[in-house]
């Protein structure tokens, strides 16, 4: 079983939902990033989404362009963020860990070498945002040989025939993107995400994530309500790039432990 | 519209290993719905009428083909034919694909449209057809590129539309188009995104070639009246890759005509500044299609020069990283200061005044000439005026207005 499959299987056991932050990766600076994801995981963390930095974050809002900015401002590389990973994984042998982020770094580090080398330095699963299941068959089954899980979006525009296609393909869990737009977007619809996520789960077979727009601990809680996960990136990128230098692990870390408990309470 | 023996792109929108669809899963439902109602579109005999009829009335089309006799003569070797899309309304080939584009939008009840400009011309377009089909418009523009175009940023909003500079990245066209992309995934339930090149996701390099296919499609039944035959080669600059395409298309399955696509080598090749995707690129995926990408070796896009605007973009149309590998077409490179030679030779012996992205076209064409027989004939897209280009082309000659 993939670190991954047995921490929802652990949750589960608990009635437990699990919550998974997102950073990228070298922000606000390389020496932060391993401190960030400690942080994130005494805070509450299940699983942690690190983006790998791209010049060119077409589906992501402002807050996570600049992430993006102000780590290859540093010279982040995907090599790099396997170094982080691998750091990372000396004190932390239990808390799976997803890179997120696009086609092209991947695809100029080569497929293959990606997957041999980010198994080795601990990585679990990755999430190429312009990767659709259509152009990637190839590169799922990569992952998957390797012993990585290919992870998928699904979004409210998604028709419902492209659930069954995504669970076949896809591992690990689903990430729901609970609304119209790019990362960070303001309103989430919460009737919205309930309706869906039964189907979805049916479909697809695998726990399911929501993100995109989770802002507070009251909203996560709500999610975590129908979803077997709860996703927040932008609104912990903003408590980074606001934390004076040195402080941003320990207001993370703070900000991350509202919202497990929230979610841990028993309404 | 186009009625070609050569097939592609398949039903996914891959060119061989090029083209396709790499977006996020927030966009695969609205594209699926672009490709269906643009399939629809070009069954309905309505759609085509009145596609051709702005075309003549509203572009001013057919576009004439120019015998540059007295330049031809003084290079002392091959006929140069100039096909005029600098003539087109707005003063380039850009309009062609805004129009059948913009009824696509109308069709499909989208009542606002975005695109995304560099040097502006394609925003100026879309900002046209919005005006003259009363939709609601928002063109996306580096700010680095609102700065350097005040006169296209000005010309947008007297037709009005809402021009919105651009901070992220690099300031420039790829951002514009990143957050065009943005604006779309948000609002897809009204709008229509009207991308100006062949780039893009599936169907878009399909369709803007296409709707670019009348100017090869003209050239085809022009040249035999005018020169007797067709050319020994077609000659088109090659940014994102729309106007060489448009020309390129008919000529695809006529194998003894070559085509010649030329990229930009701005300061030259070994300076590292220059927008030659296909010439010093590698294969990779931007902007929703696999294409030839100028990249730093962790994938990282990197920064473009051109002396022209329109051709100052990482990318390139993934038909002609297709044409390319298949060989059908070749791609050479001019630089900046081959592309002003050109320019300045084409004003003086022949009254026209070239956009900065076709002189690239014309200078290559005036290497090729002198090496060619007088019996041979070129046809250079002249895809462009340049008017746009006053104020570079004065700074390059020293003068201030």
């Amino acid at each position: 079983m993939s670190r991954i499959a047995s921490k929802f299987a652990h949750l589960q056991a608990q009635s437990r939902k699990a919550l998974i932050p997102f950073i990228t990766a070298g922000d606000p600076e390389p020496g932060q990033t391993v401190p960030l994801m400690q942080a994130l995981v005494a805070g509450g963390a299940d699983i942690i989404e690190l983006g790998v930095p791209f010049s060119d974050p077409m589906a992501d809002g402002p807050t996570i362009q600049r992430a993006s900015e102000r780590a290859l401002a540093y010279g982040i590389s995907l090599r790099i963020v396997l170094g982080m990973v691998r750091e990372f994984r000396k004190h932390d042998a239990d808390t799976p860990v997803v890179l997120m982020g696009y086609a092209n770094p991947v695809e100029a580090y080569g497929v293959e070498a990606f997957a041999r080398d980010a198994k080795a330095a601990g990585v679990d699963g990755a999430l190429i945002v312009d990767y659709p299941p259509e152009e990637c068959a190839e590169f799922a089954a990569t992952l998957k040989a390797a012993g990585l899980d290919p992870i998928f979006l699904l979004a409210p525009t998604s028709v419902e025939a492209r659930y069954a296609e995504v669970g076949a393909m896809g591992s690990g869990y689903i990430y729901y993107v609970s609304l119209k737009g790019v990362t960070g977007s303001a309103a989430i619809d919460l009737d919205e995400v309930a309706r869906r996520i039964p189907a979805i789960r049916e479909k697809v077979g695998l726990p399911v994530g929501v993100g995109f727009g989770v802002r507070d601990a009251a909203t996560a809680a709500r999610i975590a309500a129908v979803a077997d996960a709860v996703v927040i990136g932008s609104r912990i990128i903003e408590i980074i790039e606001q934390s004076p230098p040195g402080e941003a692990p320990a207001r993370v870390g703070e900000f991350l432990r509202g919202v497990r408990v929230a979610m841990d309470a028993k309404g | 519209m186009p009625e070609n023996t050569y097939k592609l792109p398949d039903e996914r929108g891959h060119f061989g290993k090029f083209g396709g669809i790499f977006v996020a899963e927030t966009l695969m439902p609205a594209l699926e719905e672009l490709r269906l109602a643009y399939e629809a579109a070009l069954c309905d005999p309505a759609f085509r009428a009145e596609f051709e009829y702005e075309l003549e009335h509203y572009v001013g089309r057919p576009s004439p083909i120019y015998h540059a006799k007295r330049w031809s003569e003084l290079l002392g070797g091959a006929q140069i034919y100039l096909k005029r899309e600098d003539l087109n309304h707005t003063g380039a080939h850009k309009i062609n694909n805004c129009i059948g584009q913009a009824l696509l939008a109308r069709r499909m009840r989208k009542p606002r449209v975005i695109a995304e400009t560099g040097a502006g011309q394609h925003g100026v377009a879309t900002a046209t057809v919005a005006a003259r089909y009363g939709m609601e418009c928002v063109v996306y523009m580096g700010s680095e590129d609102v700065k350097r175009q005040a006169a296209n940023v000005y010309r947008m909003k007297l037709l009005g539309a809402r021009v919105v500079p651009v901070e992220s990245g690099s300031k420039t066209l790829k951002d514009a188009l990143n957050e065009a992309m943005r604006d779309w995934v948000t609002n897809i339930a009204d709008t229509f995104y009207i991308i100006g090149t062949v780039a893009g996701p599936h169907p878009y390099p399909m369709m803007v070639r296409d709707f670019q296919s009348v100017i090869g499609r003209e050239c085809l039944e022009q040249m035999p009246a005018l020169a007797g035959r067709q050319p020994d080669a077609v000659i088109a600059c090659v940014g994102g890759g729309s106007n060489a395409m448009g020309i390129f298309y008919d000529y695809i399955p006529h194998g003894e005509v070559k085509l010649i696509g030329v990229e930009a080598a701005g300061h030259g090749l070994e300076s590292g500044k220059h927008a030659a995707s296909l010439t010093a690129g590698r294969p990779g995926v931007l902007h929703g299609n696999r294409t030839y990408l100028l990249q730093d070796d962790n994938g990282q896009i990197i920064e473009t020069h051109s002396i022209s605007a329109g051709l100052d973009y990482p990318g390139v149309g993934p038909e002609h990283a297709w044409l390319k590998d298949s060989g059908r077409a070749e791609y050479v490179t001019i630089t900046d200061a081959e592309a002003l030679a050109g320019f300045h030779a084409l004003c003086k012996y022949e009254g026209i005044i070239p956009a900065l992205e076709s002189s690239h076209a014309l200078a290559y064409a005036a290497k090729l000439a002198p090496t060619l027989g007088k019996d041979k004939v070129l046809l250079v897209n002249l895809s462009g005026r340049g008017d746009k280009d006053m104020h570079t082309v004065a700074e390059k000659s020293g003068i201030q207005f």
